[in-house]
C-alpha cells in the first residue's frame, strides 16, 4: 500500500549512494525529495516538514560512525523515526465492560457501517464474543437498512428502532437489551458527520456521555488528504476517542493519513480495512508498516495469515503424498483453495519484499486461478489422480471443456510435473538444485 | 430533526465560519504582499508560504510546483507587483489550470438527445448516491422528466438507499434484487426511460476501489450493454470524488477515465474543512472539468461549480 513512497524514498536514497559520507549539503536534495514524497503520500505538510528535519538532526550526528554508506544509514534513520511516529506497538480492543461498549465515529462514507460489520464479526468469531449492533444513524436514508442487511450476513442481532430519531434514546435502549439478553459487546454505528457541523458533534458527544463506552473508535479513510489533521483532531477533541480504524487500505493509496493521525492525536490504529467482505480487518501493526514504506516488506503478516489458515491435518497428508511422490491434481486443487483462503493475492504478493514494486502493474486479482481450477476440474477422477493418463486427445477434451486452449493446458502440465519434481527435492533438502529449477521457470503462470 | 432543521443550522454556521476564516485569510495575503512588495522577483519565503498554502489544500507537489513556476515567471517579466497584481495573477494562475466545461453546458440544460444517459462512478464512500438524489431533483426542477437506474446492487441497502431519494425527488426507480447484474439494471432503466419518453435517466454503479481490475471492467460492461439501446451512452461519465480525498484522487480519476470516459467531475463534502485541491491536478493533467461540488446532505445542496469561488475558498484557510 506505500509502494508509491516506496519508489520514490528509493529514488531519493539513490541519490545518495554515490556519496561517501552524510553532509548538510548532500542531504539537503535527499531530505526535500523525502518531504516531497511524504506530502505526495498525503502526509500533511507540517508533519512532513517536522519528520525531515528530525531525520537531518539524527542522520547528521551519524555520521561518523558508519560514513561508509551513507543510503543505509539514512534508511535506517527514515525508518526508525517513521516506526516512533506510528506508535509503538500493537494496542488491543479494551472489551472490560459489561457488556463494553464500542462506539464508531466519523466522517460521511468513512465505512463506519461496513466496519461495525467486520468488528463485529471479528469479536464473534476470533473472540467468541455475542455482539450486538446498533443502527443510530437515523440521517442517511437506509443506513438503518444497511446495517441490518451486514448483521444478516456475519449473524449478528442487529438492534434499531426506525420510528425514533433520537440516537442518544436508541443507543441507551440498545445497552439495557444487551444486558437483559447476554450480549459482551455492543457496537453502536452513527452517522457520518463534519467536524464543523456543531449540532451533530455535540449529538455525538451526548451519545458518548450516555453509553460510555470503553472504546471510542474514529473511523478514516486511508484516502484522506491533508484534511485529515483537523478531522482526526476535531474529533478527539469532542470525544477523546481510544483508537483508530484505518480504511480502505485495499486501495492503492499511499497512506500518509495513518502517519498525520497518529501524530497529531496521538492515538494508536487499532485496526486496519482491507476489502468490502466482512472478514478484512487485519490488525494493525506499526513496526510492519513501517518496514513496508521502506521496501522491507511485510513478511510477519504474510506469516501470520498462512498459519490462521493452515490446515495441519492437510499438510500432513499432503506432505506424504509427496514424499511418494504421488502428488496429483487433486491435492494441487487443494492447495489453490488453501491460498485463495489467505485472501487477496495481489495483497499477499505485496507483502513479501521486493515484490510489491514488481507487482505494482501487475493485474493480479482473486481470479488468478480460474483458469487453472477449470483446467483441473474438467479432468476426471482418474485423470486427476495420475496425470500421466493425460494425452493428447484428453488434453483436447480437457482444453474445450475447460473453455482454454490445449497450449494452455499443456502449459499446466509443464508447470505440474516442474512443481512436483521441486517437491519432492525439497523433501530431500535439495535447495541448491530447486533454486536451479526456479530461475528455469522464469515466472510463467500464476505460480 | 429533519433534513430542513439540518440544512437551516447549517447555513447559520457556515456564517460563523466564514467570519472565523477572514482573519487568517487576510494573514496570508498580507504576508505575501509584504514579501513581494517593491520587488522582482518572489523571494523563497513567500514562495515556501504559498506551497504550504497550496499543499495544505491538497494541491499536490507537482501541481504547487507548475503553480509557482507560472508565477515566478509572470513576476520576473511584468517585474514590480503589487499585492492587488499578485493576488490577481495567483488566482488566474489557479483558475488557468481548471478546465471548463466542454460541452459548454450551463446549469442543468441538456442537448437535444432523449434520453440523455449518466453513468455516476467512484470509489466506495464519495456520496455517489447522495449526488445523484440531489441531481435528479435538479433535472426535476428544471422540467425535466428524470428515471434513476439502481445498478449498485452490491452494497447492503444502497437500492434501499436510491428507493428513498427517488421517494423524495418523486421520480421512477428501476431496481433488481441485490445481488442481480448491475448491467442488466442499467439496461433496464435506459429501456424504461425510452418507453417513458423520459429525459434524462441516472445510473448509480456500486462504489469500486479503482486498482480492482474485474470491478473496473465492470463498468466498461455496463457502458457496451447500455450501448445496444441507445448507441452513444453514456451521454455523460460523472466521476465523484470525495473533498477530502488527498492525492490518490489523481489516480482514481486517471483509472477511471481509462474504464469509462469520465466526462466530468462532481467533488463532494465541500461543506467541510477539506478544500478539495486535487481537483485542479485533475482537471490540468486528464482534461476534465469539475462540473458541480456537493455542500451538504439536504436535497438542494448540489451546486453548479464556480471556478472562481472554488480558488477563493483555497486561501481561506
Amino acid at each position: 500500500m506505500f509502494d508509491n513512497l516506496q519508489d520514490k524514498l528509493d529514488k531519493a536514497f539513490h541519490v545518495l549512494k554515490g556519496h561517501g559520507q552524510i553532509t548538510e549539503v548532500n542531504v539537503a536534495d535527499t531530505l526535500k525529495e523525502i518531504r516531497r514524497a511524504l506530502v505526495d503520500a498525503d502526509v500533511s505538510f507540517k508533519i512532513a516538514k517536522e519528520f525531515t528535519n528530525t531525520v537531518k538532526e539524527k542522520a547528521l550526528g551519524e555520521k561518523v560512525l558508519t560514513s561508509l554508506k551513507p543510503g543505509q544509514v539514512l534508511t535506517k534513520v527514515v525508518h526508525d523515526e517513521m516506526a516512533r511516529l506510528m506508535g509503538g506497538d500493537a494496542v488491543d480492543l479494551n472489551l472490560e465492560g459489561k457488556p463494553s461498549v464500542i462506539l464508531m465515529a466519523g466522517l460521511q462514507g468513512s465505512g463506519k457501517t461496513t466496519h461495525s460489520g467486520k468488528l463485529a464479526n471479528h469479536l464473534k468469531r476470533k473472540r467468541t464474543k455475542k455482539v450486538l449492533l446498533v443502527a443510530c444513524d437515523v440521517y442517511r436514508p437506509a443506513a438503518i437498512d444497511q446495517l441490518h442487511v451486514v448483521g444478516e450476513q456475519i449473524g449478528v442481532e442487529v438492534f434499531s428502532d426506525k420510528e425514533n430519531k433520537n440516537p442518544v434514546d436508541i443507543a441507551e435502549k440498545a445497552i439495557a437489551h444487551a444486558k437483559q439478553n447476554g450480549h459482551n459487546v455492543v457496537i453502536v454505528d452513527t452517522a457520518g458527520r463534519l467536524a464543523i457541523d456543531q449540532e451533530m458533534m455535540t449529538e455525538i458527544r451526548n451519545i458518548h456521555e450516555a453509553v460510555k463506552p470503553q472504546e471510542t473508535l474514529f473511523v478514516v479513510d486511508s484516502m484522506t488528504g491533508q484534511d485529515a489533521v483537523n478531522t482526526a483532531k476535531a474529533f478527539n477533541d469532542v470525544l477523546d476517542y481510544e483508537g483508530v480504524i484505518l480504511t480502505k487500505l485495499d486501495g492503492d493509496t499511499r497512506g500518509g493519513a495513518a502517519l498525520t493521525i497518529r501524530t497529531v492525536v496521538n492515538k494508536p490504529i487499532k485496526f486496519i480495512g482491507t476489502g468490502e467482505k466482512m472478514d478484512a480487518l487485519d490488525v494493525f501493526h506499526p513496526s510492519r508498516m513501517a518496514d513496508r514504506i521502506l521496501g522491507m516488506g511485510d513478511v510477519v503478516s504474510l506469516v501470520e495469515r498462512a498459519q490462521e489458515q493452515f490446515d495441519e491435518d492437510e499438510a500432513r497428508r499432503v506432505q506424504k503424498k509427496i514424499a511418494k511422490n504421488q502428488f496429483d491434481f487433486d491435492d494441487f486443487l487443494g492447495q489453490i483453495s488453501q491460498i485463495k483462503k489467505m485472501g487477496n493475492v495481489k495483497d499477499l504478493m505485496g507483502m513479501i519484499p521486493g515484490m510489491g514494486k514488481m507487482m505494482k502493474n501487475v493485474d493480479i486479482d482473486d481470479d488468478a486461478f480460474k483458469g487453472v481450477e477449470a483446467i483441473i476440474q474438467s479432468m476426471t477422477k482418474e485423470e486427476r489422480a495420475n496425470p500421466k493418463l493425460i494425452n493428447g486427445s484428453r488434453r483436447q477434451r480437457i482444453a474445450s471443456g475447460s473453455g482454454t486452449s490445449i497450449q494452455e493446458v499443456n502449459q499446466l502440465m509443464k508447470q505440474f510435473s516442474e512443481m512436483s519434481k521441486m517437491m519432492k527435492m525439497m523433501q530431500g533438502g535439495g535447495a541448491k538444485k530447486m533454486a536451479n529449477m526456479m530461475k528455469g521457470m522464469g515466472g510463467r503462470g500464476p505460480f | 430533526m429533519g433534513i430542513f432543521g439540518k440544512l437551516f443550522s447549517k447555513e447559520e454556521k457556515k456564517e460563523q465560519l466564514d467570519q472565523g476564516l477572514e482573519k487568517t485569510k487576510a494573514s496570508v495575503f498580507s504576508k505575501l504582499s509584504k514579501a513581494i512588495a517593491g520587488k522582482s522577483k518572489v523571494d523563497d519565503e513567500v514562495l515556501d508560504e504559498l506551497e504550504e498554502v497550496l499543499i495544505s489544500s491538497d494541491v499536490g507537489v507537482n501541481t504547487t510546483v507548475k503553480i509557482i513556476e507560472a508565477i515566478e515567471e509572470r513576476v520576473s517579466r511584468d517585474k514590480y507587483l503589487g499585492t492587488a497584481e499578485l493576488n490577481q495573477i495567483l488566482r488566474e494562475e489557479i483558475a488557468n489550470l481548471l478546465q471548463d466545461a466542454l460541452d459548454g453546458s450551463q446549469g442543468f440544460e441538456l442537448p437535444a438527445h432523449r434520453p440523455h444517459v449518466i453513468m455516476v462512478v467512484g470509489v466506495n464512500g464519495v456520496g455517489k448516491t447522495t449526488t445523484i438524489g440531489k441531481l435528479a431533483y435538479q433535472y426535476k426542477q428544471a422540467g425535466l422528466e428524470v428515471v434513476l437506474g439502481a445498478a449498485d446492487t452490491f452494497r447492503a441497502a444502497a437500492v434501499d438507499q436510491l428507493g428513498i431519494w427517488s421517494e423524495r425527488v418523486g421520480v421512477p426507480i428501476v431496481k433488481q434484487a441485490m445481488g442481480s447484474d448491475p448491467a442488466s439494471v442499467a439496461f433496464d432503466a435506459v429501456q424504461s426511460a425510452i418507453s417513458r419518453k423520459a429525459d434524462v435517466v441516472i445510473i448509480d454503479t456500486a462504489g469500486r476501489l479503482h486498482n480492482k481490475v474485474n470491478l473496473m471492467n465492470e463498468l466498461s460492461k455496463i457502458k457496451r450493454v447500455m450501448q445496444k439501446l441507445v448507441p452513444e451512452a453514456p451521454h455523460e461519465v460523472l466521476l465523484v470524488l470525495d473533498a477530502s480525498t488527498g492525492q490518490n484522487a489523481l489516480e482514481q480519476a486517471k483509472q477511471f477515465s481509462k474504464a469509462t470516459e469520465v466526462s466530468a467531475l462532481a467533488l463532494t463534502k465541500l461543506d467541510g474543512t477539506a478544500k478539495g485541491g486535487v481537483a485542479i491536478g485533475i482537471s490540468d493533467q486528464l482534461q476534465i472539468p469539475v462540473k458541480y461540488i456537493g455542500v451538504g446532505e439536504g436535497i438542494e445542496d448540489l451546486q453548479l461549480f464556480d471556478k472562481d469561488a472554488f480558488v477563493n475558498s483555497l486561501f481561506e484557510h
